[in-house]
């Protein structure tokens, strides 16, 4: 598999022990970010069980078309993403730039369509600032901390997608001075790791945030 | 062999002179160097915090500082002394040198990413030193919500986000052992020929990276609501104080295992070299810290008996409590019979892990009367707690880091500490240790509560027994300190293996060389073997 022309740091011995130290600790590394999401899921759910009411009322606030245009999108940058991996592993240059560029594309829809979404919750004195305010005047605590969680939840999120934001740029810079190859596709496969992944919170994030009591 | 102008081998040390070179190096046993320059600040100014605070104990009135001082005082030593250096102590230090010479590595599995974790380090450290500055935070090291997040005056947020930063550098230096520990090993170095070392660096790692998050993501919690007022942790707004109790205990309680676990991994190394003796029971030895680390994730709820947990949460926990008593036993049981008929040599590195031993039991076993419900009503918050830990952070890990720092001392610099001084400062050590801490069980035992100034006029005698023990301690670490550094000098020339010690890191030069082996060694057989003294032959 591993051809002996890709470059080995030193302490290394081979390509092979190379990608597999890498995979490794991209694994790990995803291991720990799950936990970092587990603690905000483990207090959305706390608050959850304490306050349903609060948390559906406050929900229905929520643009679920926006956010259901979201998902979508999400999830296709995922496709491309994959699609870039695809053509590292067979080292097709133009492919893996016109996948990656068109990942950069969708991921920034996403931070856009979320930026709407956040303007209008600070227009409707969602954000649980100073300035809050629920329609539901018996329900504006809890529904203050349902909009904490709101704001820390998808704002983590939405920080992974910077942070991938920046990861992708790089990637299209190194893919157009020719460092990647199919020897050394490596830095794209852990990168559609980590881009799968902050679209696998996501896919929690929705239904957990934008559904609750939608059925029926 | 290359050599340099001045005669001595070529080696990570004399590679490179400059201030740029350190501060750029890959090389894991130089950034093992600049964290020992970091932590070892960090603990003299933890220390210094440790003085001021038995000072004023001194009598029971308010003399040296008043009320709120006294709270930024106790709060400050604990976090640096807990996360500026408990915490990287052993694994940043010695695991950092050691464990790629241990495995017959060339460095770790990502060297870049080492580095990065130092001045990650830094970087939370320069934070938390801010919020010392601009003058201190008074929430104690555990940030209790809604105090910490609503209602103290003091730099809660900076010092707030020196700690999340910390928790990043920890997170890398244990991804960073995971990985070289599975996948760098020497040709023929199996799991079950790992130094007992290693195992416990595993173990520490899987908790550094497992359950640091935690405590991140909380910490941002607490900034937020400080910041915003969201109400997460506000009980006037609905919000839950005991949560956060639940999430920061979650990461604490198997902190103190990272604290304690690598000094595990040093007494296993020193107790085989100086009975010259196989370990006793190695997969028992090796397993039982895979076990704390488990363990350890199961137990936080019994910082809470007394905070509104339910009566049957708190007796599960108190359970799994005392489950974590049993691994921990099975090392020093292991340890004791690997002395037994060993021929025992009374260097300054065994010493400590004679300390160690001492020290670790009783801290241990006053850890199962706060394990028990209806005793820590009694103790809990009382100066018992302050006794027990510090028999567990200080009479535990800081024995073993110092019987470390002797053991491979000469691997490290190349050269020999003083042999009559260092026996006699480790002496120091452990009687200013228990004249500090014994009587606190005492104090606590009596009920003196912990972190107040004053006292009632009662409790003198045992506290001025405790400042008079504090002080002999200090001098006991500045006296290692003073012979360590009058050694890189003037210290006798060491050779490759003074200790006559098993283990690859002996089979390289001291110091080693920048790529640690001259060629990546064959390892044939297992970990410890000592020849068998002639006792046992006979
Ligand atoms: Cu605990």
């Amino acid at each position: 598999m591993h051809s002996h022309d890709a470059p080995v740091a030193h302490q290394f011995d081979d390509a092979g022990q190379q990608q597999e130290a890498v995979t490794l600790g991209m694994w790990l590394f995803l291991a720990q970010e799950i936990l970092f999401f587990g603690g905000l899921f483990l207090t959305y759910a706390v608050y959850r069980s304490l306050y349903p009411e609060a948390y559906a009322a406050a929900s229905h606030e929520l643009d679920i078309t926006l956010g259901g245009i979201n998902t979508a999108v999400l999830i296709t940058s995922s496709l491309t993403m994959a699609m870039a991996v695809h053509s590292a592993h067979a080292g097709r240059r133009k492919a893996i730039l016109g996948w990656l560029v068109a990942t950069l594309a969708l991921g920034g829809a996403f931070l856009g369509i979320k930026a709407v979404e956040y303007a209008a919750k600070f227009e409707h004195h969602l954000f649980p600032g100073p300035h809050f305010q629920f329609p539901d005047p018996a329900l504006a605590a809890p529904a203050r901390i349902y909009y904490s969680l709101y704001f820390a939840m998808t704002g983590m999120h939405a920080l992974h997608m910077v942070i991938g934001f920046g990861i992708l740029l790089w990637l299209i810079w190194l893919t157009a001075r020719g460092r990647i190859t199919a020897q050394r596709a490596a830095p794209v496969e852990m990168t559609g790791l980590y881009w799968h992944f902050v679209d696998i919170v996501w896919i929690f994030l929705f239904p957990l945030l934008y559904l609750i009591g939608r059925h029926g | 062999m290359t050599t340099t102008h001045s005669g001595r081998a070529r080696n990570y040390l004399n590679a490179a002179y400059t201030l740029r070179s350190w501060l750029t190096t890959l090389d894991h046993k130089r950034i093992g160097i600049l964290y020992l320059i970091s932590i070892t600040l960090f603990f003299f100014l933890g220390g210094a915090f440790a003085v001021l605070l038995r000072v004023e104990l001194l009598t029971p009135r308010a003399d040296l500082v008043q009320a709120d001082t006294y709270n930024k005082l106790f709060t400050m030593h604990g976090m640096v002394m807990i996360f500026l250096f408990l915490i990287p102590s052993i694994p940043a230090v010695l695991g950092n040198f050691l464990i790629p010479l241990m495995i017959g590595a060339r460095d770790l599995a990502f060297p870049r990413l080492n580095l990065l974790s130092w001045y990650v380090f830094i970087v939370g450290g320069v934070f938390l030193l801010l919020s010392v500055i601009l003058g201190g935070v008074d929430t104690g090291w555990t940030f209790y919500t809604p105090y910490s997040s609503t209602y103290s005056n003091s730099h809660v947020a900076l010092a707030a986000i020196g700690v999340f930063i910390t928790g990043f550098s920890s997170i890398l230096t244990g991804l960073n052992f995971i990985v070289t520990i599975h996948k760098m090993r020497a040709p023929g170095l199996t799991w079950f020929r790992l130094p007992l070392f290693v195992w416990a660096h595993y173990a520490t790692s899987l908790i550094q990276v497992l359950g640091t998050p935690i405590i991140a993501i909380t910490i941002v919690l607490v900034g937020l609501e400080r910041i915003f007022g969201m109400g997460i942790f506000d009980p006037k707004l609905g919000g839950d104080p005991v949560l956060f109790q639940h999430l920061f205990w979650f990461y604490s309680h198997p902190a103190v295992y990272i604290m304690i676990l690598p000094s595990m991994g040093v007494i296993s190394e020193l107790i085989t070299c100086f009975s010259r003796k196989r370990v006793y029971g190695y997969r028992f030895i090796a397993f039982s810290s895979l076990a704390i680390a488990v363990f350890g994730f199961l137990v936080w709820g019994h910082h809470m008996f007394v905070s509104s947990q339910s009566a049957y949460a708190g007796m599960v926990f108190s359970v799994l409590s005392y489950l974590v008593a049993i691994p921990s036993a099975i090392k020093v049981f292991n340890w004791t019979a690997t002395l037994y008929r060993g021929s025992v040599g009374f260097r300054t590195p065994m010493l400590y892990a004679f300390g160690f031993l001492g020290l670790f039991t009783i801290g241990g076993l006053t850890g199962l009367f706060l394990a028990n419900m209806g005793l820590d009503v009694h103790l809990h918050d009382t100066y018992f707690v302050v006794a027990h830990f510090h028999y567990i952070m200080v009479g535990g890990a800081i024995m073993g880091y110092l019987g470390g720092m002797h053991f491979w001392w000469p691997k490290i610099t190349g050269r020999m500490y003083p042999e009559a001084l260092s026996k006699f400062a480790a002496l120091v050590v452990f009687v200013g240790f228990n004249l500090t801490f014994f009587p606190q069980f005492l104090l606590g035992f009596e009920g003196m509560p912990r972190r107040y100034h004053v006292y009632d006029p009662g409790f003198q005698v045992l506290n001025v027994m405790s400042t008079a023990g504090a002080s002999i301690l200090g001098v006991g670490y500045l006296i290692p300190m003073g012979y360590f550094l009058w050694s890189l000098r003037y210290g006798p020339v060491a050779t490759a293996n003074p200790w006559g010690a098993k283990g690859l890191e002996w089979q390289t030069s001291s110091p080693p060389p920048t790529d640690n082996f001259e060629r990546t060694p064959v390892v044939t057989e297992e970990a410890y073997t000592y020849p068998r003294s002639e006792v046992e032959l006979a």
